[in-house]
């Protein structure tokens, strides 16, 4: 099979989508935090410990739509806590996100043994089906790569919708965006600083929590060590290469998910001549240099990392 | 839903007469009332009233049992010299600080302490000396934003943009509703901080400093505007260190010192002179000038020529500056004067020309090299060069030295000879500060000038270049600045002084040369050409501008 032809294919768009999902959803929840000034790297952390609660619910017994909620859920505590440490107490925002990734990671692989003391090889769930949106999803290509999917990747595009929504429609939106832009023009307008910017890290951590548990009850059907595997990181970089802009950052995932499973089908018509780290390097490398070529004039959030502190001057 | 959140888009209307009235609607929502501004509700009860307002910060006493009343319908002044607490008295007032003793009533209501909502809710609108607008948002999401319940799932962008443009209809404040802050000017941004205070029918508006800022035509549009919405029945509270301004805006003068109330005139029966009296606590003498006495050549530039640099860059300019004398450099902003002061304090090089330091032709210009050769320097911004705002008064005040064996040796700094020296500094240059461990930006910019002025005259200079070194200064502080120049002067140091303020290089130049397109004038001794003349010659209309040696 040629290189090219690859992208003509409706099982390369198919797991293109699919890749992107759990991106879409972290992407979006970190665009709300930096949108509220507040950078968010327990990104990587809140994703692990959404992939597990989500996981482990179902395994539980629970339903699929309960493992989501509780993933949810997950995310906002430890939304809650960056949010606590960075907003009222001012701390460093790169410091705390650090420390709630190797916090929230570590509790989950701390949580996961105590669960399940006696397991060697990861259990299983039934995780989501694809659900076909019937008539669209007989389209050519585009039927099976977008509307064929789990239910779980739709509710992904329905979020970069809402959050482009409610950040440019409604006066909450307005209000997350101004208090990322200058927290005292806020605050001078009887707004709650605190309030915005700690409901927006915890919304934001929330749907990180859901774009992992995608990874484990959607995108495969089982939880295991070092599955989030820098997805995290790599939304931090797409919420810049959006401009701050859910819409240009839904592209961003596409465009980096097209790369990934682009890569992946490249290894196998390679043949072997050319080492496969290189191919897996690809998308990151192509990340970085469209970085280089978008995101340079781009204006973030003035405030962004910056503590507001009442009635300092 | 919160009260003051109404519907917006009930408001475009006209039709409910009553300000007061907030109505709630059958179906939940809540309209404010239609008139923008309580036209009728002009009685003898006073829009404010403040009793007995202390506060401190640590041993600084910034008000102290502090009353007055501010009449419906009237626009008083709040004069006082930088730090003399009328920041600190409006902070109050709006709930940013909250007072240690005394209590604010507004439209007879007491006002809860430390609450901007309530003082909102209240009808105070506040126009801060540093805007708060997100620059990076639109005009009208600035003015929107708080105005509509969060919790609503649309926000009404038509109604607000219909307000919007009819308040700007209303009291002539143009601006347009769709353009994005960062591309407005400093006169229209102002504009968009009233109309966000009307916007939220504000019946009380406190403007702080509002034409530091100002342009002198901008100047006067807000001062008609400010007659218009006292006409429509608003108060206003206008705080300024500026005489004139006061005098031709003002029913009512408040003077403030120290934290304290000093005086209280009516505009019509006071002068400029009495109030400087009471602002300062004594008379202003106009600054004593000694006649000259030339000495030396000290700095010459020789046809220099540079990049442009904030404005015009430097075309063919030749200057020298003699010891014991005063070049004043006036101009337009932006004709070069920049680029001339970037020039000698060593930022830019020339591209073309030489500069000489007492005849010495100097190869390898830079800042430090024209720190060795005795040129001193106050930058024209004190904020964004001359000081580091998060650093301490010592660490500030030995930053143009640190190198010097007084204040380092073998690599390690002498924290002792610093501490010494910064002290020094604040007893002889009378810099209120509480300690010379104090962030550079927490000091006012009267007493931030005091130690620019005192770590660059200290090493005793040949050269000084003084850039705008009294903007945004108090009378008071003004004085002092233009007393150390002329002290300097007299020692015999050459001094460059560039200012936009033609009052001042007229009081205090032994010649004068004006910068246009980047070029000089021929030079005018003190009183040689009128006020007139050298307005012709700043708007670069003559006959006489060369390129020789001035």
């Amino acid at each position: 099979m040629d290189a090219l032809e690859i992208l003509f294919t409706a099982s390369f768009w198919v797991a293109a989508i699919r890749i992107a999902s759990p991106l879409i959803f972290a992407t979006m929840g970190e665009l709300i935090c930096e949108r509220a000034g507040v950078l968010n790297l327990g990104i990587e952390g809140i994703m692990t410990a959404g992939a597990f609660a989500g996981w482990f619910t179902v395994y539980s017994g629970g339903d699929l739509w309960a493992g989501v909620l509780v993933a949810a859920i997950v995310g906002a505590m430890f939304g809650l806590l960056h949010a606590t440490l960075t907003v009222p107490l001012g701390l460093s925002q790169h410091v705390v996100g650090i420390g709630i990734t190797l916090l929230a990671t570590s509790l989950t692989y701390f949580t996961y043994r105590l669960a399940l003391p006696e397991v060697t090889s990861p259990p299983k769930i039934e995780p989501f089906q694809p659900l076909p949106i019937p008539g669209l999803s007989s389209l050519p290509v585009i039927g099976e790569a977008l509307f064929s999917q789990t239910p779980l990747t739709y509710l992904a595009f329905v979020s970069v919708a809402a959050v482009a929504w409610i950040l440019y429609r409604t006066p909450i939106g307005l209000a997350v965006r101004a208090v990322g832009e200058n927290p005292s023009a806020v605050e001078a307008q009887g707004i709650s600083v605190t309030g915005i910017r700690t409901g927006a890290v915890a919304i934001g951590s929330a749907l990180m929590a859901v774009g992992g548990a995608f990874l484990t009850t959607s995108a495969f059907n089982s939880f295991f060590f070092q599955m989030i595997n820098g997805r995290g990181w790599i939304c931090i970089a797409l919420v810049v290469f959006g401009s701050w802009r859910p819409g240009k950052a839904l592209i961003g995932a596409i465009l980096f998910a097209a790369f990934d499973a682009f890569q992946v089908r490249l290894q196998q018509i390679s043949g072997g001549i050319v080492p496969y780290q290189v191919f897996l390097m690809m998308p990151y490398a192509l990340s970085i240099l469209a970085l280089i070529l978008v995101a340079r004039r781009a204006t973030y959030p003035k405030a962004l990392m910056i503590p507001y502190q009442k009635g300092e001057r | 839903m919160l009260p003051f959140m109404g519907e917006v888009g009930n408001l475009a209307g006209g039709d409910n007469p009553s300000p007061e009235a907030t109505t709630l609607s059958l179906d939940g929502k809540e309209s404010l009332p239609t008139s923008p501004l309580p036209v009728t509700a002009v009685s003898s009860k006073p829009a404010l009233r403040l009793s007995g307002i202390s506060k401190r910060f640590g041993p600084l006493r910034a008000n102290e049992a502090i009353s007055f009343e501010l009449k419906r319908g009237e626009i008083i002044a709040l004069l006082g010299e930088n730090g003399a607490g009328k920041t600190t008295l409006m902070n109050i007032l709006f709930g940013h600080y909250v007072a240690d003793e005394g209590t604010v009533e507004a439209f007879g209501k007491p006002l809860p302490p430390g609450d901007p909502r309530a003082a909102l809710d209240a009808g105070i609108g506040m126009v801060h000396q540093h805007f708060t607008l997100a620059d990076n948002m639109t005009v009208q999401e600035n003015i929107a934003l708080g105005t509509q319940s969060l919790w609503r799932m649309r926000l009404d962008r038509a109604a607000a943009r219909r307000r919007i443009e009819q308040l700007s209809a209303d009291f002539g404040l143009a601006v347009e509703p769709a353009a994005t802050v960062s591309t407005l000017s400093v006169g229209e941004r102002q504009r968009v901080e009233i109309l966000k205070a009307l916007y939220r029918e504000a019946r009380l508006l406190i403007l702080d400093e509002p034409t530091a800022v100002l342009t002198p035509a901008e100047t006067d549009a807000l001062f008609r505007t400010l007659k218009l919405l006292v006409a429509k029945g608003l108060s206003i509270i206008f705080i300024s260190h500026k005489l004139h301004e006061v005098m031709s805006v003002s029913d009512r003068v408040l003077v403030l010192r120290s934290g304290r109330l000093v005086g209280e005139r009516e505009t019509g029966s006071t002068d400029r002179k009495e109030l400087a009296a009471l602002m300062v606590g004594q008379e202003v003498k106009p600054a004593e000038v000694n006649p000259v006495k030339r000495g030396a050549p000290l700095l010459a530039l020789e046809r220099v020529s540079t990049t442009p640099y904030n404005g015009a860059g430097l075309d063919q300019v030749s200057l020298t500056l003699t010891a014991g004398e005063i070049t004043g450099l006036a101009g337009v902003a932006g004709n070069g004067q920049a680029g001339l002061a970037a020039l000698i304090a060593g930022i830019r090089r020339p591209t073309t020309g030489s500069i000489s330091i007492a005849g010495r032709e100097v190869a390898d210009w830079s800042p430090r090299a024209a720190l060795a050769h005795g040129v001193a320097r106050i930058p024209e911004d004190r904020h964004a060069i001359g000081s580091i705002g998060d650093m301490s008064v010592t660490e500030n005040v030995i930053g143009e030295r640190y190198r010097s064996p007084r204040f380092s040796r073998m690599g390690f700094l002498n924290w002792r000879a610093a501490r010494g020296f910064a002290e020094k500094l604040i007893t002889d240059y009378e810099v209120k500060c509480p300690s010379p461990e104090a962030r550079m930006r927490l000091l006012s910019g009267g007493n931030m000038q005091k130690l620019i002025l005192g770590r660059a005259l200290d090493p005793d200079p040949t050269v000084i270049l003084a850039s705008q070194p009294t903007r945004g200064l108090d009378v008071g502080a003004v004085a002092y600045v233009h007393r150390m120049l002329l002290e300097a002067r007299d020692r015999g140091a050459a001094i460059l002084l560039i200012s936009e303020d033609l009052e001042e290089v007229l009081a205090l130049s032994d010649r004068v040369i004006v910068m246009s397109k980047g070029r000089l004038s021929t030079p005018s001794s003190r009183g040689e050409r009128s006020i007139r003349q050298l307005g012709e010659l700043m708007a670069g209309h003559d006959g006489e501008r060369g390129d020789h040696a001035a």
